[in-house]
Formats: structure tokens, sequence, C-alpha cells
């Protein structure tokens, strides 16, 4: 459902908008931004759910007692979300291209082979901050319900930033999504994809490195308020 | 007497039973800052494109956010009892149906309306949003009638899971069914003709189309018809849902199916 009907319903409500505005050329455009739209719901929803599943079945306390580093069970698990989601962006294309008539002429289709995996680990791994911090909050499917859409808005998936108030800018270049998009899509449309992947993968890296002092420290939190089994 | 008591205090004890997890906690960024972002999100869409002027995306989403509580509330209303274990000690009771049933929908039409006025007041303070004053009362009516209509819409999704496995991939199929064909972003006409078609007979639709006139100005008189076509969509989804739960009743007390997940 999340995979595939969402990001084809958002890619239809574009396809039509962009077409009534004019803009018949920008439909792939949309098809790839509705699919990223996509992997990140699959990615929120996973990430969200990777922390408050293991808890509900009570299988958190086993696995933050195991010697293994609790971040070594998490990555592979937000990663395979994310990676999930690719249906999401293989769904808009085809969508778009069947009933759509889009026609997916790559500019650059081996940067493209490249840009997409990096977005979707960029993802994955901010996935794996959010999920992080949601060992210590009980609350954590709540707050990835309001995450959602606000990542869609601010990181110009569908809506470019510079349209945005000017304060946006700055928030959404610590998103991964933000390079994650520019990307895919300058390896697309034309353009040099190159920058967007170096900074996807970057802040990748980064997003790991906080997850895991985060970790540490709520597992610490968690482990000292007796809070990790309560729902 | 009795059955108005089970219609209102049934309603909203069932609520509270229902409902007794929620917290600020989850209802703050579920009702609240969720349905902000898509109206936002939907709004910027629109003025990229420039299809329409920014008033349309507002009213259009400020309505049909309000489908978060009138769907997925709606649906849980009934079909949770089920998968709470609580389905057939409601059924036992000799109470009457109709009270019992219908009660079930006024918190979630409370709800509804009050999401729905919230997406309108931060439209107003966030984008450029500002209706004449005139209108609000006009809007008030036609924005209730939406709710009520949709809410019956999720009732009868919700008798269907009675049935259904998976009810909540009904509800979330619902949820973007709605956001696609009732207009609230893309124009009518710009849909295909049956699409058009499905649109005339899903909740919201009339309501949008309804809200957006007395927002630029129309009397309530002129969308009358309108309101009326939105409650009439309503009250063939609640005959529809009503029938529904009372086959399913008399069905699963046959086969002795009533507890089955």
């Amino acid at each position: 459902m999340i995979g595939v009907i969402t990001p084809v319903v958002l890619a239809t409500i574009a396809f039509y908008l962009f077409q009534s505005g004019g803009q018949s050329e920008s439909l792939l455009y949309a098809a790839l931004g509705a699919g990223l739209m996509g992997i990140w719901s699959t990615t929120l929803f996973g990430s969200g759910g990777a922390i408050q599943w293991q808890r509900w079945q009570g299988t958190l306390e086993l696995l933050i007692a195991a010697p293994v580093p609790f971040i070594v069970v998490l990555v592979p698990l937000t990663l395979a979300t994310a990676a999930y989601g690719l249906v999401s962006l293989v769904s808009t294309l085809v969508w778009g291209r069947v009933l759509f008539g889009i026609q997916l002429d790559l500019v650059h289709p081996i940067l493209f082979v490249i840009a997409v995996p990096s977005a979707v680990i960029g993802l994955g791994l901010l996935g794996l901050l959010l999920a992080s911090t949601f060992v210590l909050y009980r609350n954590a499917n709540a707050l990835s319900n309001l995450l959602g859409e606000p990542v869609w808005l601010i990181t110009g998936m569908l809506v470019p930033i510079s349209l945005l108030p000017g304060w946006v800018a700055p928030l959404s270049w610590v998103l991964a999504p933000t390079w994650g998009i520019r990307a895919i899509r300058d390896s697309a449309l034309g353009g040099d994809p190159l920058p967007a992947i170096l900074m996807c993968l970057g802040l990748g890296l980064l997003y790991m490195l906080i997850a895991a002092l985060c970790l540490r420290h709520f597992e610490r939190l968690a482990r000292a308020r007796a809070t990790l089994a309560l729902t | 007497m009795t059955a108005l008591r089970i219609f209102f205090i049934g309603g909203g004890i069932s609520y509270r039973a229902l409902f007794n997890w929620i917290s600020p906690w989850h209802y703050i960024p579920t009702m609240l800052g969720g349905t902000l972002f898509v109206l936002l999100f939907f709004t910027y869409l629109g003025r990229y494109t420039d299809v329409e002027d920014e008033s349309f995306f507002v009213v259009g989403n400020a309505v049909y956010i309000s489908s978060i509580s009138c769907v997925y509330g709606s649906i849980m209303a009934i079909a949770n009892e089920r998968f709470l274990g609580t389905l057939s000690p409601l059924l036992a009771t000799p109470a009457n149906r109709l009270a019992l049933f219908a009660g079930r929908a006024l918190p979630y039409i409370a709800n509804g309306i009050v999401v729905s006025a919230y997406g309108f007041a931060m439209s107003w303070l966030l984008l450029d949003f500002d209706p004449p004053a005139s209108s609000l009362g006009p809007l008030a009516i036609v924005v209730t009638a939406g709710v009520v209509s949709c809410t019956a819409f999720g009732m009868f999704l919700g008798s269907i899971g009675l049935r259904a496995r998976d009810v909540f991939f009904i509800g979330n199929l619902a949820y973007y069914v709605l956001l696609l064909f009732t207009g609230a972003n893309v124009p009518l006409d710009v849909l295909p003709g049956w699409m058009q078609t499905i649109s005339s007979g899903l909740p919201l639709t009339h309501a949008i189309t309804a809200a957006r006139e007395v927002v630029a100005g129309a009397p309530f008189s002129s969308v009358a018809g309108l309101t009326g076509e939105e409650l009439l969509v309503g009250t063939c989804y609640a005959v529809a849902a009503y029938a529904l739960f009372r086959l399913f009743e008399i069905e699963a007390r046959r086969r002795a199916s009533l507890e089955r997940v």
C-alpha cells in the first residue's frame, strides 16, 4: 500500500496538475519526485516501526541486552525498508509511462544508476537516525505520522525549495532527501549529479555517526528509567 | 429515551474506550501536525503548478483533511470492536442497534469539524487565505455536511471491516482515493469522465465544490443544492453501512464467527 498506491496517487495528482498548468515536459520530474516521496514513506514507516514493533513483541530488551551493538541490528533494517521503497520509484515511472506517455530518456543513465542507490542509502541512514531517537520515545509511530509530509515539502521532492520561505533552505540542506532527489533529477533530466551524490552519501555517514552516539546515550537513559518495554 | 441515551452517552463511552490509548502525544502529531502539512504541501504544489488560485487548494485540502478522523476513526469505531474482542458482549446486549451504531459516529464528526476548522484557521494564519466574514456561517454548514457524509462513508468501510481481514488497508486506500477523486487538488473537469462519475458518488466532492463557491462570496442559497447532494451521498453510505452491519451481525451469529480475526 505505502510502496505502490500512495506514490501512484501522488504521482497522478502531480501529473494532472503539471499537465493542466502547461508543464507537460515536467512529467518525468513529477514521476521521480513522487517515487522518492514513496521511498521516504516506506523508510519512515520502517524506521518508526523498527523500534516500536520490537517493543510490542517484547524483543527490544533482548536485542539491547545482546553483546552485538544495537546499531548493527538497526542499520540493515532501515536500509532494507528504504531499499524496499524502490518499488515506489518503479511504480511511478511505469505508471507515468503507461498512462501519461512519459518518455524515460535519461540524460546520464550510468550516473542515474549510481544516484538512485545513493539516495536510498542517504534516506535509509536518515531513517536510522530517527529510529535511534525512538528508543527513548514511546510514541514513535505518532512522530513518524508527523514527519512524512514536512520532508516531502521542504526537500523539494515536487515543489522547488526556492518557492518556500527563505528559512527553509538551510534546513533542507541537512536532509539527505534534498540531495537524493537532486542527484536523481540531475542524472535523469540533465545537470551535474556528482556533487549531490557525494552530499547524499556524506550526510548518510554523518547520520550514522550521530545515530551511534544517540543510541549509546538513549540506550543508557532507557535502561536507567526502565522504559524500554513500555508501550 | 433509552435509545437517545445509547446514542449520545454510549457513543461517547465507546469513543473513550476504543481510544483509551490516545493522548496529546498521539493526537497532536497525527490529527493536527500531519494534516497541516498535507494542506501546506498541496497548497505549495498548487502555487508551483499555477493551475488554480491558492484559495482553490486551501479550501479543498482544509475540507479534505477532516477525512483523517471521518475515515480512519469511523473504521476503527466499528472494526476495532472485533479486534479488541468486545464485539460479542456488545451484540449480546438488547440495545437498539440503530442508536448503538449511529451514536458511534458523533465523536468522529466532532473531530472532523475540529480538524477542518483548524486547517482553515492555520491557512488564514500562514497562507494568503482571507475569506469574507460573511462566508464563515455558510462555510461551517457546508463543511459539517461534508464531514457527516464522510463519516457515513467511514462507517460503511468499518462495516466491511467486520468481515475483512485487513481493515487498515481499506482505510489507507480510501484516504488516498478521496485525495485524488474529490477534486481537493485536481479540478474535477481535468479528470477523465469515468473518474468524474466516481467522484460524484464519493463524500466530500460536493462539499468541497460548495465550500469553494461560498469562500468566493456566493450566498448559501446558491450552494444549497450541492450541500443537499453531499448529504444525499452521505445518507446512501449510512444506509448501506447500517444494512451491512446488521447483515454481518446476523451472519456472524449464525456461523459463530463474531470473534474471528
